[in-house]
């Protein structure tokens, strides 16, 4: 079987920053591979070393400069890559869900996976959405929050828990074809070997732009627009403890055995 | 085409707080666009749980009675029909597990445009105004929908809850579902074990987050919470990690705890971590970053290196 996994290269931002209208001034960013996409990528690579998945396809909504977070996954295992850019998306602020449902589904159509990954939600603009999206445009099953995952191919299903919240599993049965949003502490994802670094380089990246997709560029135009960006209030009335850390440990320490506690 | 329509929210016969907060963020919407507050509840004990959404500022409430637990697919569909049926401007979701399981479904097959996890909510114009957090809550984020009409999903803990009672219209809606067309099946639940330790029960929590970098460090803080006999937990990616079991995660998807002292060690306190501990009675965070979340909500604070800071705080206890 096939499985495609979702992955974004996200922006990281220093803890120090200023803001440059409605975004992070660039001087203060960093980019990296959304930290649930890898998870969903360890999920597809377990399943190829299980031999259930027969081949592993990466795709990216992304410029250029994303290729080297998109190599970081082929260097983990994944076959090959697909990268979707446009310069009708060059323009758009906030790409919306409906957006990039859209790309996707025009490259699901296209590769026909048994089992698409996503993560649950890139660290950037954490819509949370895309999955379960795209999971109805292309008329299959879904799973959002997923933390544990078995597929029986022979079945044509696999078991998941869905991670509520206050510490509860749900236990479901879906259907294939389906797509599942993959939760962070799901596996262990492994850092690329550097014989995967080097094979990576061999793998093939395809880029497609909305005209290879068959995808209108008024698509790309959302119904959403970033008007402000700020950094939060905060209404902080904290005490801060000022000094070395051996004079501000003993001032927490004091403030500590007010407070009950005892050695 | 003015009404709001939100979406309770429930589990194992209970409904969820949220639902009573989507009852506030509903009404407060529904005054800006001058119509009426619909609330849906799909599946479980309907009647009961309609009951108590009969709240101060509800002017209808919708029953399906399909299935006992959470379903996405009868979810999807129930939406949309009430959807078709009530033609409302906006839909309302949690952004819950859950929510996050059939909203983007919802949003989809009504051609909807989304927007997820929104902390506040305002109408200008034509426009509707969502304010949302960006990168993990270093910033927020004004985002205006220049559409007719919108799905929303609104993280819980940002509305008051709705209170009183209110004269709601209570109606059974009948929806209309092919079996045939779900696939998938809640087959059970499991609770994260419990585990050697209650961290819900300790009154000191010395609790470690992604700052502690590598899972040998995580010894120091073993030795502070021995010498100051507290117990240990942890921030998400600790657990993550595989470098503490799930019973000791504090947060909104492991234990909620309220010691009477919890000591933040390099906890950054993203909102679900807060959710897991803000009722705590005496905050301390130890973090390099002066503008970390945490700060926002901790009562005394060291602006430090956890690794010169935990080791002289563990000598002051004696260890």
């Amino acid at each position: 079987m096939k499985v495609l996994v979702t992955v974004k290269e996200v922006a990281t931002v220093e803890d120090e920053f200023e803001i440059d209208g409605t975004a992070i001034d660039e001087r203060f960013l960093g980019a990296d591979l959304n930290e649930w996409d890898d998870y969903a990528i360890e999920a597809a690579v377990q399943l190829q070393e299980d031999g259930i998945a027969d081949e592993v396809v990466t795709v990216t909504i992304g410029p250029e400069d994303a290729e080297q977070t998109i190599r970081q996954a082929l260097a983990k295992g994944a076959d090959r890559a697909i990268r979707v850019w446009d310069d009708a998306l060059a323009d758009v602020d906030l790409l919306d869900v409906g957006a990039k449902t859209e790309l996707l589904q025009a490259v699901v159509e296209d590769e026909d996976p048994d089992l698409v990954l996503t993560g649950v939600q890139s660290g950037d603009d954490s819509f949370g959405a895309t999955g379960v999206s795209l999971a109805d445009a292309i008329d299959t099953q879904w799973a959002a929050v997923v933390n544990d995952l078995e597929v029986d191919p022979d079945a044509g299903t696999a078991s998941v828990h869905r991670e509520l919240e206050g510490g509860v599993e749900e236990l479901t049965e879906i259907d294939l074809p389906a797509v599942l949003t993959i939760q962070t502490g799901i596996n262990e994802p492994r850092y690329a070997s550097l014989r995967g670094i080097r094979q990576a380089q061999r793998k093939p990246l395809d880029h497609q732009t909305l005209a290879d997709l068959g995808v209108d560029d008024g698509a790309v135009d959302g119904d959403l627009e970033l008007t402000d960006m700020y950094e939060p209030e905060t209404e902080t009335d904290v005490t801060v403890f000022e000094g070395s850390a051996e004079e501000t440990a003993g001032d927490l320490a004091d403030l500590l055995r007010e407070k009950g506690v005892e050695a | 085409m003015s009404d709001v329509l939100a979406i309770a929210d429930h589990r194992r016969g209970e409904l969820r707080d949220v639902s009573y907060e989507l009852l506030t963020a509903g009404r407060d919407l529904a005054d800006e666009t001058g119509g009426d507050l619909h609330v849906a509840v799909v599946s479980g004990p309907v009647d009961e749980y309609a009951e108590k959404l009969d709240r101060e500022g509800v002017d209808a409430v919708h029953t399906v009675d399909y299935g006992e637990e959470f379903n996405h697919d009868v979810y999807t569909r129930a939406i949309t029909q009430l959807y078709d049926a009530l033609a409302p401007q906006y839909v309302l979701a949690p952004n819950s597990v859950n929510g996050l399981d059939y909203a983007p479904a919802v949003a989809n097959r009504l051609d909807l445009p989304l927007v997820t996890d929104v902390v506040d909510l305002a109408v200008d114009g034509d426009a509707l105004v969502a304010t949302r957090e960006m990168y993990g809550g270093k910033v927020e984020t004004t985002t205006e929908l220049a559409a007719d009409a919108a799905a929303v999903t609104i993280r819980s803990g940002e509305w008051p809850a709705a209170e009183g009672t209110g004269d709601a219209t209570v109606e059974a809606f009948d929806v209309d579902i092919d079996e045939d067309a779900i696939g998938s099946t809640v087959t059970g639940f499991e609770e994260v074990a419990g585990g050697d330790v209650d961290i819900t029960d300790a009154d000191v929590l010395v609790s470690v987050g992604r700052g502690i970098d590598e899972e040998e460090n995580l010894e120091l803080i073993f030795d502070l919470a021995e010498a100051m006999d507290a117990t240990v937990s942890s921030s998400r990616p600790i657990v993550d990690n595989g470098w503490l079991p799930p019973n000791r995660q504090v947060g909104q998807s492991g234990k909620v705890v309220t010691p009477d002292v919890y000591v933040a060690i390099g906890i950054s306190g993203a909102v679900q971590h807060v959710a897991g501990m803000k009722g705590s009675e005496t905050i301390v965070a130890i973090n390099t970053d002066p503008n970390a979340p945490i700060m926002d909500i901790a009562d005394y604070a060291i602006h430090d290196d956890l690794f010169d800071v935990v080791p002289a705080l563990t000598e002051e206890f004696g260890g």
